[in-house]
């Protein structure tokens, strides 16, 4: 009975243990601080874009094209005119070809030109879209010899491509092979299995697609700068110049005249909520096929 | 008078034919796909053969002079500007991503996760222009009194050296750049690594506390070795999206080609070189900026196929 035996209860306050629990709360501090830091700038950027748009916009923003500053500034309706012309040709474009791909990758499995489909498509996704927007240039603007709405929504449809195709090829793999099989039995040819069939089952799934490759064009300007050109003019006619919203920003970002910049958030503000809603009809397809 | 089977009626058009005509139009266009993406790169290559041709690869790569008025056309400060801004950018986004990934998996209750989920896919739907219109009216004015105070207390301190490196506070410039592009590759990131950690298996969570390890060593030990292929991937195309990310980067960098660049002055990246200079570009010009397309064409492409690599790996492991 000389030295005293340790307890249990004792053993917490062991050095080595106390700094192990130390070092798990200070973690869990610097975790709580990294996220705030990542959220933090998507409040500062939504909070200027909406403060400063709502600020910012009025009717005459909607409603009148391009006006110089001394007879009023206008507004943008020809920006928001073409971004909408602009991105659904490129959607009717982006569509087909994603959706080709797409069945071909779910529907053929087999085929010899899947591994390359499926390379070509990441490399594609992953591209800068600045890169989509000067080879259209090359091959389209010059030897055409102007820039046009039809170059532009050429150059919006390349981005849409690698989503939609991803999309439609996810989403009808989900389909059962039952369905199929069903199909089949009925003695329907394959192609009317697949667009009578298999398609209407997986239709959330391909709009779920279809909006997402819409909102990451429709916020794109860099592509637009090299094929569509930009205008100061109202125009229905796609194969004119064409203004669109993101290129207006651009352009009113470096105008000294406040009614520019305003002007600027004001589409700003516009865009972002045209995104948003793209994303949150694809949030609401994307609900209807999973659940 | 015997009748005709039922099938007989119906056109060939609609059995056989139809089948081969169908697998016909969707090939085709899936051809084209392929077809337009070998387009792309055969275009950039061709068109700025003239500038490779005029100068040489390694001439037109490591020439640090871009006059259009001497007609010389070198990529070098480019090719600097795009990977010093990509790397920063990447390096100052890695640890609030991983660390926003880690919180929203292990420690965040599920409302909170969905919250942080939504706010990652916001950051990463806002376009690009977005960003830059912000960068340049918001964050540039704020980025430059603070330059303007530590260029002032190096100043004071005569310490001409640092002077020298931080260069011109204006606001406008490399250290904006980099934190715009740091705030867009942040959801490209996380959302990566969010996933891969996700699909951690309990099981290995589980065996490390039974070990008797704090939920920090478990995270640490058992959680991310695991998802280490899947962050990997996120930081390669957050690293693409930062190479090729153009109308961001063109507001707030001040396109400056000279070099040396300095921490707060403006610098350039290929991007913004090639937007900046393409409106009055022609000629041997016009052909230099396609080559540095080419440039960032084989950049990107290397590192997509390599996130893909990666990718696949981790799904061949069973790891995804």
């Amino acid at each position: 009975m000389s030295a005293p035996v340790q307890s249990p209860r004792s053993f917490p306050a062991d050095g080595n243990l106390r700094r192990r629990q130390l070092w798990n709360r200070v973690m869990l501090v610097l975790l709580v601080l990294g996220s705030l830091i990542v959220v933090a700038p998507l409040v500062l950027v939504l909070g200027a874009v909406v403060m400063k748009g709502i600020a910012a916009i009025n009717l005459a923003f909607f409603l009148e094209p391009f006006r110089p500053l001394d007879e009023g500034g206008g507004g943008l309706a020809h920006a928001i005119v073409g971004t909408l012309l602009m991105n659904l040709l490129a959607l009717l474009i982006g569509g087909v070809l994603g959706l080709a791909g797409g069945i071909l990758l779910s529907e053929y499995p087999d085929h010899p030109i899947n591994p390359t489909l499926r390379v070509i498509s990441d490399l594609l996704n992953g591209l800068p879209a600045l890169l989509k927007g000067l080879v259209v240039y090359a091959v389209v603007v010059i030897p055409t010899g102007q820039f046009s709405g039809y170059a532009g929504a050429l150059a919006l449809a390349l981005i849409m491509v690698p989503i939609v195709l991803r999309a439609t090829e996810g989403v009808l793999k989900l389909v059962p092979w039952s369905v199929r099989e069903a199909g089949l039995a009925l003695g329907l040819p394959r192609w009317r299995v697949i667009l009578s069939l298999v398609l209407p089952a997986a239709t959330s799934g391909v709009i779920t697609g279809l909006m997402l490759g819409f909102a990451r064009a429709a916020g794109e300007a860099a592509p637009l700068y090299f094929t569509a050109g930009g205008s100061q003019l109202l125009t229905f006619n796609l194969s004119q110049q064409v203004e669109s919203l993101a290129l207006s920003i651009y352009k009113y970002a470096n105008e000294p005249s406040p009614l520019r910049q305003e002007q600027a958030w004001a589409a700003s503000l516009v865009l972002t909520l045209l995104v948003l809603a793209a994303s949150l009809l694809a949030r609401w397809a994307t609900r209807r096929w999973t659940s | 008078m015997t009748a005709r089977p039922p099938e007989a009626r119906i056109s060939p058009l609609y059995r056989a034919l139809g089948d081969r005509l169908f697998v016909g139009v969707v090939l085709a266009l899936c051809l084209l796909i392929i077809g337009i993406v070998v387009l792309i790169g055969w275009q950039l290559a061709a068109n700025g053969s003239r500038a490779f041709a005029a100068f040489g690869l390694l001439g037109f790569l490591g020439g640090t002079t871009w006059d259009p008025v001497a007609n010389i056309f070198g990529a070098w400060p480019f090719i600097l500007g795009t990977l010093i801004t990509s790397v920063a950018a990447l390096a100052l986004a890695f640890f609030p991503a991983l660390a926003v990934a880690i919180f929203a998996v292990e420690y965040a209750p599920r409302w909170l996760g969905n919250v942080l989920q939504y706010a990652l896919e916001l950051l990463a739907s806002l376009p690009s222009v977005i960003y830059g219109l912000w960068g340049l009216l918001v964050l540039a004015p704020a980025v430059r009194g603070v330059q303007q105070a530590i260029v002032g207390w190096a100043f004071e301190r005569e310490m001409d050296w640092l002077v020298q490196i931080l260069g011109v506070p204006i606001g406008i410039g490399m250290t904006t750049a980099v934190i715009v592009l740091a705030v867009m590759v942040i959801p490209y990131a996380a959302s990566l690594a969010k996933d891969s950690i996700a699909l951690v298996p309990s099981t290995q969570r589980e065996a490390a506390y039974g070990l008797g390890a704090t939920k920090w060593e478990v995270i640490r030990n058992a959680v991310l070795p695991y998802a280490r292929g899947g962050i990997l991937a996120g930081v390669i195309l957050g690293f693409t999206r930062a190479l090729g990310e153009t109308m961001a980067v063109v507001l707030v960098i001040g396109n400056n080609k000279n070099l040396p660049f300095t921490v707060f002055g403006s610098a350039t990246t290929i991007p913004s070189a090639i937007v900046n200079e393409f409106g009055e570009a022609q000629g041997l010009q016009l052909s230099s900026l396609l080559a540095l397309g080419f440039i960032l064409f084989i950049l990107s492409g290397a590192m997509n196929l390599l996130a893909a690599w990666i990718v696949k790996r981790m799904s061949v492991e069973g790891r995804l």
